[in-house]
C-alpha cells in the first residue's frame, strides 16, 4: 500500500501547507518521493539516519509544523526509540511517525527489516497514538485523520498490496474500531493488514455454521475499549488477529480491557514470541508466522470450544 | 560589531557570577543537580539571557523568539536560575526545584516551564532539534536565530554529527552550536574516556564555520555571537575553552563535582570563593 501512501500524502500535501515530509533514504521505496516532487521545498532526505531525523523532526513540530518521519519500522521503531520516547512522546509534539515496510512485509529482507514487537514498544509509551492501515483505502482516509490529530502517532504502513475491503459504512475516527461484518457467535478483531484474511476466516467458519463478527480496529492505542467490551457481551469468543507477536500488541491491549470483566475466552492470532525469516511473498510469510486465514478460523473454533467449557 | 564598554561587561560578569550562585544554592537545596557543567557555562548562558536572546517572559510563545536549546539538560540549575532572573517566573519556585509539584524537573521540561524551548537531558538530541528549528524559521520566513548548547561528552555521541550533517546540508545559517569545552565528563577527563580532538577540525569538516573562544571571557563570548550573525553560508559552532567548576577552586576541572551536590561547609566555602569574584576572566 505504499504507492497509496505516496500519493494520499501528496494529494493530502496540497491542502494542508503546514505538513512536511522527512525521510531517511527510502523515499523511492516508502513511496513519500511523490510528496519530494510536488512540494520540494517541504521534504528532507536526511540521509540514513533515522535517529537523528526524528529529532529534526521535533525541531520542524516545535517551529509550528506537522512533520511526518518516514522510515521502514523496524529502524525508525527501535533505532529511533530513545528519540521517540524522549523528544515526540514526553515533549508531546505532533510528529507523525510513518512506520513503513512494517511487519514482515519486507519479505524478501527478512528479520532485520521486519517489525513484530513495535506496536508493543509504542503502545507502552505515554502520550502515543498507535495506528495501524489494513489496506491502501483505509490509508487514504487516515493520513488527514492522522495529521490532524493533537499529539504524537506512530501510523505503521504495509509494504504489501492488500485487498480492498469496503469500510464505506462508517467514517473512519481515530480511537474507533468499526464492524465490517456482524455476526452472533465469537467475534474475530483484526488490526492492520489481517483485516481481508480474517474476512476469509469468516467464510471458513461460515461452512462451519459459525457465525463470525469480524471488526476492524486500526486504532491500537487509545483502544476502543466500549466496542470489544460490547462484542464480548454480544458474542461468545473473542479472537484477536495481528501481523505482530501475541506479546504487548492486540492481544494484551484486549486482554487488558477484558480480564476480570467478563469469563469470554480470548485467543491469539499473531506471532509467537520469535524472530520471523524470510519468504517468497508477503503472503507466504504470513500463513508461515500464523496469520493463514485457516489459523484464524481455528483460533475462532477454539475460542468456542472454551467458551463451552467455561458454560 | 558593537563595542562593548567595560561597564557593560562588568553587568554581565556580575550575572554570570549571580548565576554561579544560585546554582549552589539551589543544587545544596536539593541536595541533587550538577554543579560542574553549571558553573562552566555560566558566561554563555549569562550573555544569552541577558544580552542576546531575543525573548519577552510575558511572550514565551511568541513564534519569532529566538531559541535556546540546552543540550546538555543536566546544567539545568543554571537555565532555571537565568530564566527566574530574566522573569519567566518567581524566583521562589527555584526553591521548590525537584519537589513532587514544582514545575521545575531535574531536567528541563518544555511543557511544564515557562520559557524551556524544548525538553532536554538525555544527552545528544540538541544539534537536531536546533536544525529542525531553524528549518522551520526558514519555511515560515521567520528571522529567529537558534542556539544550541553541547557539553563536550555528549558530542561522543553519533547523534550529534547525524545532526550536524543536516544542518550543513541545510545550510541553516541560523544555527549555532556552542560547546561547552570542559574536558570533564561523570567518569573523568574527556580527552580520556573518549578522546574529541581534533575537536575544531571535526566540526570544520561537518560543514560548520568555527569560532574558538576563551568561555569564561565575557568579551569573547559576546563578539562571537555577535560575529555568528554575519556568517550567512552555513552554521556556526563556538568552541568555547572552559572549566568545569569553574569559579569554586575544590570543584574546578574535578569530575567527581560533575554530578554531585555540596554539602552545608562546601557550600559555604564556594560561596564565599564566589563572592570574592573569582570566576569571570576578564582580558
Amino acid at each position: 500500500m505504499r504507492q497509496e501512501l505516496g500519493e494520499v500524502l501528496r494529494a493530502y500535501g496540497g491542502k494542508n501547507e503546514r505538513v512536511v515530509v522527512l525521510d531517511a533514504d527510502v523515499s523511492s521505496s516508502t513511496m513519500t518521493k511523490l510528496f519530494q516532487e510536488a512540494y520540494p521545498d517541504r521534504f528532507f532526505n536526511v540521509g540514513i539516519a533515522e535517529a537523528g531525523m526524528v529529532d529534526t523532526a521535533v525541531g520542524l513540530a516545535l517551529g509550528g509544523w506537522i512533520p511526518f518521519v518516514s522510515a521502514f519500522a523496524a529502524m525508525l521503531c527501535y533505532r529511533a526509540f530513545e528519540q521517540i520516547r524522549t523528544c515526540v512522546a514526553y515533549n508531546r509534539v505532533p510528529v507523525k511517525l510513518l512506520a513503513g515496510y512494517a511487519g514482515v512485509s519486507d519479505y524478501k529482507d527478512g528479520p532485520t527489516h521486519h517489525s513484530v514487537f513495535d506496536l508493543a514498544a509504542m503502545r507502552a509509551m505515554p502520550n502515543m497514538t498507535v495506528v495501524t492501515a489494513a489496506d491502501g483505502g483505509e490509508m487514504k482516509e487516515l493520513i488527514p485523520a492522522v495529521a490532524e490529530y493533537d499529539g504524537p502517532v506512530y501510523l505503521r504502513v504495509s509494504r504489501a498490496d492488500i485487498p480492498y475491503t469496503d469500510m464505506s459504512g462508517e467514517p473512519i475516527a481515530i480511537g474507533k474500531g468499526r464492524i465490517i461484518e456482524n455476526g452472533a457467535d465469537i467475534t474475530l478483531i483484526a488490526h492492520g493488514v489481517p483485516l481481508y484474511r480474517t474476512l476469509q476466516a469468516r467464510e471458513i467458519l461460515a461452512e462451519r455454521r459459525v457465525d463470525a463478527r469480524v471488526v476492524e480496529m486500526h486504532t491500537l492505542k487509545p483502544l476502543d475499549a466500549e466496542l470489544v467490551r460490547r462484542c464480548a457481551r454480544e458474542t461468545r469468543g473473542v479472537v484477536t488477529v495481528e501481523e505482530h507477536s501475541v506479546i504487548g500488541g492486540l492481544y494484551g491491549a484486549v486482554a487488558e480491557t477484558l480480564i476480570g470483566e467478563t469469563a469470554v475466552p480470548v485467543v491469539p492470532v499473531g506471532i509467537r514470541d520469535s524472530f520471523t525469516c524470510t519468504g517468497p511473498s508477503p503472503e507466504s510469510l504470513w500463513d508461515a508466522v500464523g496469520l493463514a486465514p485457516q489459523a484464524i478460523a481455528d483460533a475462532g473454533l477454539a475460542a468456542l470450544e472454551k467458551a463451552k467449557r467455561r458454560s | 560589531m558593537p563595542h562593548y564598554t567595560s561597564d557593560e561587561l562588568r553587568d554581565l560578569e556580575e550575572k554570570a557570577r549571580s548565576l554561579r550562585i544560585t546554582c549552589l544554592e539551589m543544587i545544596h537545596r536539593r541536595g541533587a543537580g550538577h554543579p560542574g557543567g553549571s558553573l562552566s557555562a555560566a558566561e554563555i548562558v549569562a550573555a544569552l539571557y541577558f544580552r542576546k536572546l531575543r525573548v519577552d517572559p510575558k511572550r514565551p510563545e511568541d513564534p519569532d523568539r529566538d531559541r535556546f536549546v540546552l543540550s546538555k539538560g543536566h546544567a539545568s540549575a543554571l537555565l532555571y536560575a537565568a530564566l527566574a532572573e530574566r522573569g519567566f517566573f518567581p524566583r521562589e519556585d527555584l526553591e521548590a526545584w525537584g519537589e513532587l509539584d514544582c514545575h521545575l524537573q531535574g531536567h528541563p521540561e518544555r511543557l511544564k516551564t515557562p520559557g524551556v524551548d524544548m525538553t532536554t537531558g538525555v544527552l545528544g538530541h540538541g544539534v537536531n532539534i536546533g536544525a529542525g528549528l531553524a528549518m522551520a524559521g526558514r519555511l515560515d520566513g521567520r528571522s529567529y536565530r537558534t542556539y544550541v548548547l553541547l557539553g563536550d561528552g555528549e558530542c561522543q555521541g553519533g547523534i550529534v554529527w547525524e545532526g550536524a550533517m543536516t544542518a550543513a546540508k541545510y545550510r541553516l545559517d541560523r544555527l549555532t552550536v556552542i560547546v561547552d569545552y570542559n574536558d570533564v565528563q561523570l567518569d573523568g577527563f574527556v580527552h580520556e574516556i573518549m578522546p574529541l580532538e581534533p575537536f575544531v577540525r571535526k566540526w570544520e569538516a561537518f560543514g560548520f564555520a568555527v569560532l574558538e573562544i576563551d568561555g569564561h571571557n565575557m568579551r569573547q563570548v559576546l563578539e562571537a555571537l555577535d560575529e555568528v550573525e554575519n556568517i550567512h553560508d552555513r552554521p556556526a559552532a563556538i568552541m568555547a575553552h572552559t572549566v568545569k567548576g569553574k569559579g569554586v577552586s575544590f570543584m574546578e576541572s574535578r569530575s567527581v563535582w560533575h554530578g554531585k551536590a555540596p554539602d552545608a561547609a562546601e557550600l559555604e566555602l564556594a560561596l564565599k570563593e564566589l563572592a570574592k569574584g573569582a570566576g569571570g576572566g576578564r582580558e
